[in-house]
C-alpha cells in the first residue's frame, strides 16, 4: 500500500441471502444456498432456469423523500447499490446528507466512490413497444423506428443504463463530491474498485471511500449471454441448490445471479480520530492480466492471476503461511476452478495445501461486478466472528486440485485473508486483507 | 521519492484521421470529421449525422488479426491506436520475444471504454416476434427460441466494456496492472489520471492508457436523441458543432478511440524513449447534483480543476492552454465557463479556452484521449488549435475561444478537461519536457 493505512470502517450488503450483511453471513454459516429457479421472467428455452435472486424489498426504504421522484431512473443494477450503500454508510457511523441532513459529520469533498459494475442489461418490456411500433411488413425497420419508435423511448431512458450511474445516484443521495470512478472489468470490478479507493485514500486524495460493486444478472439478457457462452449450467434445473459446484469433480458450469456489496474505506488516522469500528484493514492489492487468445477461459496455467496473487501478497508484505482463509473466484466452471487452483498453488506453493479455502458461489451465485465485494465482505465477517463457514456442493474435489476445501465450519483465528478474482477478456485482481484486532471496539 | 510519468507514445483512430499526424493537421486547418450517418439509416432520426470513423480496417494493423475478429467497433479502433502508440514508444509488440527490454510484468493498461454495440438485427427481430401487442406481454419461449437460435456467444461477450481492454492484452503481452473504467465522457481522462498514480505509487513502469467508444448505433442515437442532447442541425452537419457560439444546439456523437504511452521518467530515460511531454497533475471529482444536469455553479468541474492544479504544483496563471470539453451543449459550456472563470479568475480571459469537439465530434468514452493528444500536439508546435464554426458567440460567453483560428503561441503547460453525464469530472495537466 502506498503511505496511509486504510481500514474498512462500514459493509453494507443485498444478496440472494438477504438484505443485509448479518443475512449473507448467518446464511453462508448455515449453508444455506441463494440459488433457487428463476422468477424474474419465464426462463422457458433457456438452457439455465436457475439464479441467485434478492428478496423483495421497497426502494422508498433507501431513498430520502426528496429523491424519490429519481427512482423511476434507476435501473436495478443501481436500485441494488443504493441499498447495499445505504447500509454500509450507516454501519460505519458517518452520518451523510442521506442519512440526516441535519447531523452530516463528514467532509463530502473528502468522500471518494469507486463502484464496479456491470454491462446494465436494457429491459426488454421496458423497449418492446417501440419496437412493435417499427414494424413494416412484418419485420423490424430501422426507418420506422426513427421516425415512430424512438418517440415512444422515455427520455431519460439512456441514463439508466450507464454504468457511472449507479455512483452517480449514490453520490446525490449521500452527497459525494469527492473522486469517482466506475471500473467496468467483468466479475473482477469489485476488487479492482476497492483496490483503486484505497489507493485514492493512501495518496491522500480522500480521507473515506465507499466501494465495492453491483450487477444484476437475472435478466434475459444476460442469461442468454452466458447460457450462449456454455458458463451457466444446463444440467442441474431440478436442484437449484446444489446447481452451482466450485471445485466439484461434478461441476457442470456457474449459476448467475444479482447483489450489490459496498465496504467504507477509511484512512486509519481518521478512523481512530472519530472512534470508528474498525473491522479489517486493507493490506495488499495486486493486479494483473490473462493472456488466453480463447478468452472465454482463464488460461490454463491461471499465470495471469498467479502474478496479482503475487503482487498482493508483496504489497502487504506477507508470506503464504501467514494466510488464514482464502476466497477464490471460484465460478464452478470446471476449467476454470482448475486454472484457478493452479494460479494458487503457484503462487503460494507448499503452503496452498494448508490455507482454508471457502467458495462462496455455491450459496451466493456468481453475482459479476457485485461478486468481490461480497467475497470481501465474507472475509471482514470471518475475521470478525473468528470463524469459517463450510463450503457448500464441493462434496468430491476435482482431481489435480489440492486446495483445502473448507469441508467442515472452523473455529480460528484469521490473521490475513486473501480474495482473488478474474474476467474473461483479462483482467485479474487480488486482495489482502489483515485481522485489525483489538482495534473492533467503537 | 514519487515517479514523474510522462508521455512516450500516442495513437489515435478517429473522425479526423487514422493518425496523430493526420489528425493533428486537420485540426490545424479547421476540417470537419463531421457527416451524415453511414453506419446504419439513421435518415428518420432526429439526428441524421456524426463523427463516423471512415474506411478503416483494423486487421491492417495488427500481427493475428484472427485473434481479435470478433472485437467490437470500439475494440477496433483501439487496437490500431495502441499499435501506434506502442510503435512511438519503441514497445515491441511484433515479435514474440521481444528485445525491448520492457517487463511485462511491470506494463499495465488503463482504458475509458465502452460498450459495444448490441448485435442490432437479432436485438430488434427477437423483440419484435416475441412481443404481444394486444397482452402487452412478452413471449420468452419465442425471444429464447430467436435468441439461441441467431445470437452469436462471441458477439454477446465483445459487448463487454472490459473487452477493448482485453484486445491490447493480448496484443501486447501486457501482465501489469490492468482496469477499464466507465465514466461517461470524462472516462479516458481518468483512465490517463489513474493510470498515472499506478506509475507514481510503483505499481508500473508504463500504462498504455486511454480511451475507446462507439455509440454510432441504434440504441446509442436514440438514448442521446432522447435526451435532447445531440444537435439535428441536419441541414449542415459541418457547422453543427459550434461550442460557445449562441446558436449551438447540441453535440455530435462520435467515435474513436486514442492511445497515449505514460512511463516513469526513470524508464524512459533508461530506454532512451523519446519524451513528448510530461503528465504533471490529476483532478476528480463528483457534482453530486443531478443525473440529469451539471451543478449550475459548477462545483464540481471547480474542484477538479482545482485539485489537478494542486497535484501538479502550479497555479491558474502558469496554465498557457486550457482544451475544454465544449460539447456545444447549452448547458456544459455555459457552465464550463462559470467553472473556468471561478479557477482562473482574473486570468480567465487571457488564457485560450478551445474546443476540437467543433471538428472531431463528442467521442463519448475516448473522447479525454483524444483532446488530451491534441494538447501534446500543441505544446509540440506551439500552436493552439481552434473553436470552428464560432461565429456568432453567445454574448454571455466572453473567454477566449480561439474562434476559427488555430493561433501560434507559446504552450508549455496545458490543462485537459472532460466532463460526463451524472456530474464525473476529470481533468489533466501536462507540461512541456524539458532536459
Amino acid at each position: 500500500m502506498g503511505s496511509a493505512r486504510v481500514v474498512v470502517t462500514g459493509l453494507g450488503v443485498i444478496s440472494p441471502l438477504g438484505m443485509t450483511v448479518g443475512d449473507m453471513w448467518e446464511g453462508l454459516c448455515a449453508g444455506r444456498c441463494g440459488i433457487d429457479k428463476i422468477t424474474a421472467f419465464d426462463p422457458v428455452g433457456f438452457s439455465c432456469k436457475v439464479a441467485g435472486q434478492v428478496p423483495d424489498f421497497k426502494m422508498q426504504q433507501y431513498v430520502p423523500k426528496s429523491y424519490r421522484k429519481a427512482v423511476k431512473l434507476m435501473s436495478r443494477d443501481i436500485k441494488l447499490a443504493v441499498v447495499a450503500a445505504d447500509e454500509a454508510l450507516r454501519s460505519s457511523g458517518l452520518v451523510t446528507k442521506g442519512i440526516d441532513p441535519e447531523k452530516v459529520n463528514v467532509n463530502p469533498e473528502r468522500v471518494a466512490i469507486n463502484l464496479g459494475a456491470g454491462l446494465i442489461s436494457c429491459d426488454l418490456v421496458e423497449l418492446a413497444p417501440a419496437a412493435a411500433a417499427s414494424v413494416a411488413d412484418g419485420e423490424f425497420d430501422i426507418r420506422k423506428w426513427g421516425k415512430d419508435g424512438l418517440e415512444l423511448v422515455t427520455p431519460l431512458w439512456l441514463l439508466k443504463y450507464l454504468p457511472n450511474m449507479l455512483a452517480c445516484h449514490i453520490g446525490i443521495i449521500h452527497d459525494i463530491q469527492g473522486p469517482s470512478n466506475t471500473i467496468t472489468c467483468a466479475e473482477a470490478s469489485a476488487h479492482l474498485a476497492i483496490g483503486e479507493a484505497a489507493q485514492i485514500i493512501a495518496r491522500g486524495g480522500s480521507d473515506i471511500a465507499l466501494a465495492g460493486g453491483a450487477e444484476a444478472k437475472v435478466n434475459p439478457i444476460v442469461m442468454i449471454r452466458q447460457c450462449l457462452l456454455k458458463r451457466a449450467t444446463s444440467e442441474n434445473n431440478d436442484e437449484p441448490a446444489s446447481a452451482c459446484r466450485p471445485f466439484d469433480a461434478n461441476a457442470k458450469g456457474s449459476v448467475f445471479g444479482e447483489a450489490a456489496g459496498m465496504v467504507v474505506l477509511e484512512n486509519l488516522e481518521n478512523a481512530r480520530r472519530r472512534g470508528a469500528k474498525i473491522y479489517a484493514e486493507v493490506a495488499g492489492i495486486g493486479a494483473s492480466s490473462n493472456i488466453n487468445p480463447a478468452y472465454e477461459h482463464l488460461e490454463p496455467d491461471g499465470y495471469g492471476l498467479q502474478i496479482a496473487i503475487e503482487k498482493a501478497m508483496a504489497d502487504a508484505q506477507v508470506q503464504p503461511k501467514d494466510l488464514d482463509l482464502i476466497i477464490p473466484h471460484g465460478t464452478g466452471i470446471a476449467a476454470d476452478d482448475l486454472a484457478e487452483a493452479k494460479a494458487i498453488q503457484s503462487a503460494l506453493g507448499e503452503a496452498a495445501a494448508k490455507i482454508p479455502v471457502l467458495p462462496t458461489k455455491s450459496m451466493l451465485s456468481n453475482t459479476g461486478a457485485a461478486s468481490g465485494a461480497l467475497d470481501v465482505i465474507a472475509a471482514v465477517c470471518a475475521m470478525a466472528e473468528g470463524k469459517i463457514p463450510a463450503a457448500k456442493n464441493c462434496d468430491r474435489k476435482t482431481d489435480s486440485c489440492n486446495l483445502n476445501i473448507v469441508s467442515q465450519e472452523q473455529e480460528t483465528k484469521i490473521g490475513y485473508a486473501l480474495c482473488c478474482s478474474y474476467t474473461y477478456g483479462g483482467q485479474t485482481a487480488a486482495l489482502v486483507l489483515k485481522n485489525s484486532d483489538g482495534e473492533a471496539v467503537r | 521519492m514519487t515517479e514523474r510519468v510522462v508521455i512516450t507514445g500516442m495513437g489515435i483512430v478517429c473522425p479526423l484521421g487514422h493518425d496523430v499526424e493526420t489528425t493533428w493537421q486537420a485540426m490545424l486547418a479547421g476540417k470537419s470529421g463531421i457527416a451524415p450517418t453511414t453506419i446504419f439509416d439513421a435518415s428518420t432520426f432526429p439526428s441524421t449525422f456524426s463523427a463516423e470513423v471512415k474506411d478503416y480496417d483494423p486487421a491492417k494493423y495488427v500481427k493475428n488479426p484472427q485473434l481479435h475478429k470478433d472485437g467490437n467497433r470500439g475494440s477496433g479502433f483501439v487496437l490500431g491506436a495502441a499499435v501506434q502508440a506502442c510503435s512511438q514508444a519503441g514497445i515491441d509488440i511484433e515479435t514474440d520475444e521481444p528485445t525491448d527490454g520492457i517487463d511485462r510484468g511491470r506494463l499495465g493498461i488503463y482504458l475509458g471504454a465502452g460498450e459495444g454495440s448490441v448485435d442490432n438485427d437479432v436485438f430488434f427481430r427477437a423483440l419484435v416476434k416475441a412481443w404481444d401487442t394486444n397482452s402487452s406481454e412478452m413471449d420468452w419461449g419465442r425471444w429464447a427460441e430467436i435468441a439461441f437460435g441467431q445470437m452469436d456467444a462471441m458477439r454477446e461477450l465483445e459487448q463487454e466494456p472490459n473487452m477493448p481492454a482485453g484486445h491490447i492484452t493480448l496484443l501486447t503481452g501486457a501482465r501489469g496492472p490492468t482496469r477499464s473504467c466507465l465514466t461517461a465522457c470524462a472516462a479516458s481522462t481518468q483512465a490517463v489520471g489513474e493510470a498515472t498514480m499506478l506509475i507514481r505509487r510503483g505499481d508500473a513502469d508504463i500504462m498504455i492508457a486511454g480511451g475507446a467508444h462507439s455509440m454510432i448505433h441504434p440504441l446509442g442515437l436514440t438514448g442521446f436523441n432522447r435526451l435532447t442532447a445531440l444537435s439535428t442541425r441536419n441541414d449542415s452537419p459541418e457547422t453543427a458543432s459550434r461550442p460557445f457560439s449562441a446558436s449551438r444546439d447540441g453535440f455530435i456523437l462520435g467515435e474513436g478511440a486514442a492511445i497515449v504511452i505514460l512511463e516513469s521518467l526513470e524508464s524512459a530515460g533508461k530506454r532512451r524513449a523519446k519524451i513528448l511531454a510530461e503528465v504533471i497533475g490529476y483532478g476528480s471529482s463528483s457534482d453530486a447534483f443531478r443525473v440529469t444536469d451539471m451543478h449550475e455553479e459548477g462545483r464540481g468541474a471547480i474542484q477538479a480543476m482545482t485539485a489537478a492544479l494542486a497535484d501538479a504544483g502550479i497555479g491558474y496563471k502558469d496554465v498557457d492552454y486550457i482544451n475544454t470539453h465544449g460539447t456545444s451543449t447549452m448547458e456544459n459550456d455555459s457552465i464550463e465557463t462559470i467553472a473556468i472563470k471561478a479557477v482562473f479568475k482574473e486570468q480567465a480571459k487571457n488564457t485560450p479556452a478551445s474546443s476540437v469537439k467543433s471538428m472531431l465530434g463528442h467521442l463519448i468514452g475516448a473522447t479525454g484521449a483524444a483532446e488530451l493528444i491534441s494538447c501534446v500536439m500543441a505544446i509540440r508546435d506551439n500552436i493552439v488549435p481552434p473553436t470552428m464554426n464560432l461565429n456568432d458567440p453567445d454574448p454571455q460567453l466572453d473567454l477566449d475561444y480561439v474562434p476559427n483560428e488555430p493561433r501560434k503561441m507559446p504552450v508549455n503547460i496545458a490543462m485537459n478537461e472532460s466532463f460526463g453525464f451524472g456530474g464525473q469530472n476529470n481533468v489533466v495537466i501536462i507540461k512541456r519536457h524539458e532536459k
